[in-house]
């Protein structure tokens, strides 16, 4: 038994200019991460080799603007990143795509933001 | 009387299995010399297809060992040493019978790639010039060689995982076009890549360019549309 000719028709607009963006919000972020994620391993290491304590560490970013700045890009990036991702490991592993798949990595990256800004608001108050 | 080896034939639809026979070992011997020597003398119904016999026209592609390759141009002693040889239909396509797959979802994909030539000019005007030496055409000096074998896109992984993605060779044809001067699709052929099923569902494994048995990149045509999809969308062309 042959199946069917898999025909593909022309997708909407709307769907092709939303799957491009996708892709240039994923390279975007991935490229504004690959240096977030240098800096704050650099950060990290240098904390433990001059054994600065947590109280130390927050006392150093307070008293920076550029800190609460840095990480606030960081938590953008990683909102916009990893719902992408995801997307692409439902879609393939899964078979999940759609209106509800969107909705759900929708929810993921506000809480991923959420958390994130949580997290960024200790440095600054 | 030469030696004989094992081979292995895959036999019957996609519920089928694979078959022992057992060849004369020859000098110079390819996969599609063992194929059409079962063929001929030892069990005439074996289905396969081939044509060229010459690398030319893409009709032969199994899978051999494990591995997409076009059998015409692959030696056994390349592909099999002293072992057994196991000789399949192609992946990622239905198979007809034995080693007869149906490219239909294939070639279908070239078409919903837009990869049929547009032309801009009429019968009347005057033979395009297009300069050997100018960029548009050096981009494609490899790419117009694919001779739709099939090969990449059966070794291509996310072909596997998601069956509507377009695959390396129709994707490698819509960048022959979009770099063609002559072309008149221009941004309905970027629109047709550039959907959920497109070029942006690549992941750079590279078995296309690993496999391709004329040493094209479609990993790097791919990557060339991906590239011309973000700026068109950027600068909202698209």
């Amino acid at each position: 038994m042959i199946d069917a000719p898999l025909v593909i028709e022309d997708a909407p607009l709307r769907a092709v200019w939303y799957a491009a963006w996708r892709f240039v919000l994923q390279r975007a972020s991935a490229a504004v991460l690959a240096l977030c994620v240098v800096v704050h391993l650099a950060t990290i290491i240098y904390a433990v080799r001059h054994e600065l304590t947590a109280a130390a560490i927050v006392a150093r970013m307070h008293a920076s603007a550029f800190w609460p700045a840095f990480y606030t890009i960081f938590v953008i990036a990683v909102a916009i990143h990893a719902p992408l991702g995801l997307r692409a490991i439902a879609d393939e592993w899964l078979g999940l795509r759609g209106r509800a798949t969107d909705a759900v990595l929708a929810l993921i990256a506000v809480l991923l933001l959420g958390g994130g800004f949580y997290a960024v608001r200790s440095l600054t108050t | 009387m030469p030696s004989t080896f094992p081979v292995l034939i895959w036999r019957g639809a996609a519920d089928g299995a694979f078959r022992r026979y057992d060849v004369p070992r020859l000098a110079s011997q390819t996969v599609l010399d063992v194929v059409t020597h079962v063929q001929r003398h030892l069990d005439a119904s074996l289905a396969y297809r081939y044509a060229c016999r010459v690398g030319m026209c893409g009709s032969c592609a199994m899978t051999v060992n494990g591995k997409a390759r076009w059998t015409c141009r692959t030696h056994v002693d390349a592909v099999a040493g002293d072992s057994a040889l196991e000789i399949g239909p192609l992946h990622h396509l239905p198979i007809v019978r034995d080693l007869v797959v149906d490219m239909a979802p294939f070639f279908d994909k070239w078409a919903a790639a837009k990869g049929e030539f547009k032309p801009t000019a009429s019968r009347y005007d005057d033979f395009a010039t297009v300069a050997p030496s100018s960029p548009a055409r050096r981009a494609i000096d490899a790419t117009i060689e694919c001779i739709g074998c099939g090969v990449c896109y059966a070794s291509c992984d996310v072909v596997g995982w998601k069956p509507d993605y377009l695959g390396p060779a129709a994707l490698n044809r819509a960048f022959t076009l979009v770099k063609d001067v002559r072309d008149g699709a221009g941004v309905s052929r970027l629109r047709a890549v550039a959907g959920d099923s497109g070029c942006q569902s690549c992941h750079t494994h590279q078995s296309c360019t690993e496999r391709c048995p004329k040493h094209l990149s479609p990993t790097a045509s791919i990557a060339s549309l991906k590239r011309l999809v973000a700026l068109a969308a950027l600068k909202g062309n698209l």
